[in-house]
């Protein structure tokens, strides 16, 4: 038996095949070429003393041994890098009445959390710069360091900024109007409180920059491991004052990212600045322990949420208060409200609601800054909102799914408009919620648990719906004031043998950017993809765009690549109807040939008309000149955000004695919209999960009384590792997007942003048994063990 | 970080070995399997001047039946305490603990030899070390001595080991058919230092328990005999009321430390819940 033909049977079909990276063996293969692995002629090491304290004045700093020491180069403060480089303040002017100090590369005269590099040494070798470190003495007078995100928000407690007036960042609130009423008359209130421990990314290649400052020519070079390139271009033009067209930023292999490698950081603008200032190239690379100390962190929220449903358990609204507390500073150049903001606005996006009423308060403090990581505000709307609905199930009687089903947005009801003002064009969630019954055979598993909670094993169910932003408009960032694009360029070229090479603007960190885009090419040109070459990553040789993050990839990158690769094709028939004598229209490509549209008979060789183009153009009629290069830009518009949405189940054990948790089994069914390559989705997924996973049960910066950080390590700070993790089943619903012709949505945050919610509700359906109920995140065994009384 | 510069010396006799060190003075290290020493030295932790190899010292290898002992080369690898045949028939309790030790990376460096010298508190082997009354054999300038296990750990990374003296080889008591053992831990994650973790050796005769050691790690500064518990069980029958009294012997015997993310009370009740599982297995073993 054949199965029936599908279109993927089409040659040249690759939008919607699995393909595997083109990438991966070389990587796999030890051949990757990271930031690290880069060594220029009369390169040097940077190393920087940090900071022990949370909050001190700098009295002085004593740094003539070091400078002493044979192989020593550079010392340098913040006073030195200041003459040349310009502060940054992280504030965006969409978010009203927003405040932040100004920074820069290296403190003049306060430190504001432990672990802030303070001065630098540029040495021969890292070891070196290292030694110079021990030799440096600083005297610092302490401060009053604000620690605690409730101290921070306490009248009269100290600031993490004694020259400000508060620790307030920023505040802001969202009221649909009638919100007290409805609660008033409401069946049911719920009322809850929730917290959410600090985390931080723990990429697997730690942020690492060369910087290769040419003072003749006054051209400046950085190898970055960073999302986004022409980020960086700008504001290293800027701040450094060196004319844009001379500053080349180059993100050669990057192992993984999150979001984490999208900040301005310290060191890194340390580090072109002391280029500079010597006229080498300068390389830092940052320790586990100072990515620890000096990566962002992220979430740290506190919470009070209620929910009003009806006696037949119809969701009415919901009263929320996030309070959030972000370091000394806010991030540069996204700022580090972007996460509360999130929060606030997701909080009962899956529900049909209308009531709904929310305040975002975000506050400083004497710790690393937090900001944008991978699905960012969405782990926290979410947790918040499905245990509600759990809590809001038992109360009024409902089997938690069936409480979903019954309040979850119509898939008919679409377009509509949030009561957070997020415009939905066309959401999935019964159509998931039906996939998810069946992919956890639920009822089974229901049996199950009930069956074994006799015999004493305390397993549990925990079900999360999700709404997650993908494919931001210039609505994000661009209206505010930030230069960070929402457009995408690539220049796509048939090179003289009939390949193609397309150069973009999207980035690649491991998640398989370069791969779509070759499908993309390759199924839009008619070419076999290992005819296509993506290349990404360098300002100086693709167009200016805003590159990967925030789930753009796919969604805005693959829709320029798309419209691009149409634009080179109509140039490449055009040139064929000339050499065929031929109706353009009456013409395509397939595998390589051009064919005639009608017959499919194969006409002539796109190489063919390759050489042609370039070698003999005087057997073309006059006046043709071919275009076989092409560059295209993609703005979104239409909706500024492309929603997308899911659900995710998961089936765990609790051992009610040492209060650890065996995830048994991870569920997600997934609407992205239209999925390129499948395997490659499922890969995000999956990683997202696991992501997800660490939050819920692992990952937690936990700080002492006076601001040091007590787990920076890997040996004390817990990822998620091979042997914790559960099998995780993918299934999917496809709603493309109408806004664009490919019709793809991000989902790279999906897996991340639901996952810790599902713990939750499962930890807490294991618990009822006992009454117990658990609010905060990590879900440790010390947490588990005092919910349950036990010691 | 990278390690401060130092001198490297490989030895490839005992002599030599403790003459090399001898000449470093104070700020001469053994290295072994490294997977302490080296990340110390990486984190500036420790910055010896000199390190005196002595993974090509022969007489610090192998693994044989000496009489009533069974003599474990300093430097027997982690992963050998899996796949060496006489372990698993005259020490099995190391062999229970092993998999427990780290990852496999790890176990192909890490040394028996290196883990009990380092006494860290957290680590599976000297605790198991210490519930085989083992001895361990050391040379150092003024001869070769054996110190009992329970004289050997002195306090948090602190040994019976005098300066420049090094640990040859791990004598542990043979094992016979009438003893059973038991070795658990609770961790977050595979491999990693547990919240608690303890192992087992008892002798039987039929079901009655008379002779039981009780060695637990992960509760203090130092691996830590249960010897309250102990006197609970010898010369009983693992009845459900001996288990109890066992488990609440242990509030006597161990005084963990508050954790910033482990209490002690919680670190007192883990160590409750293993205790009766563990004695769960031995008693099930009849």
């Amino acid at each position: 038996m054949t199965a029936p033909l599908t279109p993927l049977d089409r040659p040249n079909s690759y939008i919607g095949r699995s393909v595997p990276r083109p990438n991966a063996k070389r990587l796999l293969a030890g051949r990757g070429r990271y930031v690290t692995d880069i060594r220029l002629p009369r390169m040097l090491h940077a190393a920087f003393l940090r900071s022990p304290h949370a909050h001190a004045r700098i009295i002085s700093i004593d740094a003539d041994a070091a400078r002493a020491l044979a192989g020593v180069h550079l010392i340098a403060t913040g006073a030195d890098l200041a003459r040349i480089c310009t502060p940054w303040t992280g504030t965006l002017d969409h978010f009203k009445g927003m405040t932040s100090e100004p920074q820069l590369p290296l403190p003049l005269d306060r430190v504001v959390w432990a672990g802030q590099a303070v001065v630098a040494v540029v040495a021969d070798s890292r070891a070196l710069a290292e030694d110079a470190l021990e030799l440096i003495s600083v005297d610092y007078e302490e401060l009053p360091a604000v620690v605690d995100l409730d101290e921070a928000r306490q009248p009269g407690t100290p600031r993490a900024n004694p020259a400000s007036q508060s620790n307030i960042c920023f505040r802001t609130q969202l009221d649909s109007g009638g919100v007290d009423e409805v609660f008033v008359a409401a069946a049911h209130v719920i009322e809850q409180q929730f917290s959410f421990g600090r985390h931080t990314p723990v990429t697997l290649e730690p942020r690492a920059i060369v910087a290769d400052y040419e003072p003749d020519s006054g051209m400046l070079t950085v190898h970055h491991a960073t999302q986004t390139p022409y980020q960086f271009q700008d504001l290293y033009s800027r701040h450094y004052n060196i004319p844009e067209a001379r500053v080349r930023v180059i993100a050669p292999d990057i192992g993984g990212s999150f979001g984490m490698k999208l900040h301005v950081y310290h060191e890194d603008m340390a580090v072109v600045g002391l280029s500079m200032m010597l006229g080498r190239p300068v390389k830092y690379v940052a320790d586990r322990i100072e990515s620890f100390v000096s990566d962002i962190h992220a979430r740290d929220h506190r919470v009070q949420a209620r929910m009003a449903i009806d006696a037949d358990g119809k969701i009415l609204a919901m009263d929320v208060h996030d309070a959030t507390a972000i370091g000394a500073f806010s991030t540069y150049p996204r700022t580090s409200v972007v996460e509360g903001n999130q929060v606030i606005r997701l909080i009962g996006a899956p529900y049909d609601f209308t009531s709904y009423r929310a305040a975002l308060e975000v506050v400083f403090q004497n710790k690393v800054q937090t900001s944008q990581y991978r699905a960012v505000g969405h782990p926290i709307a979410c947790a918040v909102t499905e245990r509600m609905v759990d809590i809001a199930a038992s109360r009024a009687g409902f089997d938690p799914l069936a409480m979903r089903d019954r309040n979850v947005i119509a898939d008919d009801a679409y377009p509509l408009v949030s009561p957070t003002g997020y415009k939905f064009e066309a959401l999935s969630h019964q159509a998931c919620l039906r996939r998810l019954r069946e992919i956890m055979d639920y009822d089974a598993l229901r049996g199950e648990q009930a069956e074994l909670r006799r015999r004493g094993v305390h397993r549990g169910i925990g079900i999360a719906t999700f709404v997650e932003i993908t494919n931001p408009s210039p609505a994000f960032y661009g209206v505010g004031g930030a230069r960070i694009s929402s457009q995408d360029g690539a220049t796509i070229s048939l090179t003289p043998t009939g390949e193609v090479r397309c150069a973009i603007s999207v980035t690649e960190q491991g998640q398989g950017t370069e791969a779509i885009i070759g499908q993309i090419v390759a199924d839009q040109l008619g070419l076999a993809q290992e005819h296509v070459k993506v290349i990404t990553g360098d300002t100086e040789v693709t167009p200016h765009g805003g590159a990967t993050w925030a789930c753009r990839g796919a969604g805005i990158g693959g829709e320029t690549a798309l419209q691009a690769a149409r634009r080179l094709k109509a140039n490449i028939l055009a040139i064929a109807a000339l050499v065929l004598q031929e109706q353009a229209a009456a013409l395509d490509i397939v595998d390589g040939q051009v064919v005639s549209a009608a017959s499919r008979q194969p006409r002539l060789d796109v190489a063919e008309i390759a050489r042609i183009a370039y070698f003999r153009s005087d057997t073309l009629p006059p006046g043709t000149q071919a275009q076989l290069t092409v560059s295209h830009h993609f703005a979104p518009q239409g909706y500024p955000f492309a929603f997308t949405n899911g659900i995710q189940g998961c089936s765990l054990e609790v051992d009610v004695d040492t209060g650890f948790v065996k995830l048994l089994k991870h569920y997600v069914v997934e609407d992205c919209g239209r999925i390129i390559n499948p395997m490659l989705v499922d890969e995000q997924l999956r990683g997202g999960v696991v992501q997800g996973l660490g939050a819920a049960l692992f990952e937690e910066c936990r700080y002492g009384e006076t601001g040091q950080l007590l787990n920076g390590s890997l040996a004390d700070y817990l990822v998620p590792m091979a042997m914790e993790m559960p099998d995780i089943v993918i299934d999917h619903v496809e709603t493309p997007t109408a806004d664009t012709i490919l019709g793809a949505k991000g989902c790279g945050e999906a897996g991340t942003a639901a996952a810790s919610a599902c713990v939750l509700n499962a930890v807490n359906d294991a618990l009822t048994p006992f009454g117990a109920s658990i609010n905060t995140i990590p879900i440790t065994p010390a947490r588990i063990l005092k919910a349950l009384n036990r010691y | 970080m990278k390690a401060r510069a130092f001198s490297y010396f490989r030895a490839s006799t005992v002599e030599e070995a403790l003459d090399a060190h001898a000449q470093g003075g104070d700020d001469a290290r053994y290295i072994a399997g490294g997977q302490s020493l080296v990340p110390a030295l990486a984190l500036r932790l420790q910055a010896p001047r000199r390190l005196v190899d002595i993974n090509h010292i022969d007489e610090l290898r192998g693994v044989r039946r000496e009489g009533e002992w069974l003599r474990i080369g300093a430097l027997t690898r982690h992963c050998e305490m899996l796949t060496e045949p006489l372990i698993a028939e005259f020490a099995p309790l190391l062999r229970a603990a092993a998999p427990f030790v780290a990852h496999p990376a790890i176990r192909n460096r890490g040394t028996l030899g290196g883990s009990v010298a380092l006494a860290d508190p957290a680590s599976e082997f000297p605790a198991v070390v210490l519930a085989l009354e083992a001895e361990i054999e050391v040379a150092g300038p003024a001869g070769r001595r054996r110190v009992r296990a329970e004289d050997f750990f002195v306090d948090l990374f602190e040994t019976a080991l005098a300066p420049g003296e090094l640990l040859v080889a791990v004598h542990v008591p043979l094992f016979n058919p009438g003893q059973r053992i038991a070795f658990d831990e609770l961790a977050r994650r595979r491999g990693d230092y547990a919240l608690v973790g303890c192992g087992i050796s008892a002798t039987c005769a039929d079901d009655l328990i008379t002779d039981i050691r009780i060695a637990f790690f992960s509760v203090g500064n130092v691996p830590t005999r249960a010897r309250r518990a102990e006197s609970e069980i010898a010369g009983s029958r693992l009845s459900p009321d001996v288990i109890a009294a066992a488990q609440a012997a242990l509030g006597e015997d161990l005084a963990p430390d508050d954790g910033d993310d482990v209490p002690a009370a919680m670190r007192l009740h883990l160590a409750r819940v293993l205790l009766g599982r563990l004695l769960g297995q031995i008693g099930g073993a009849t």
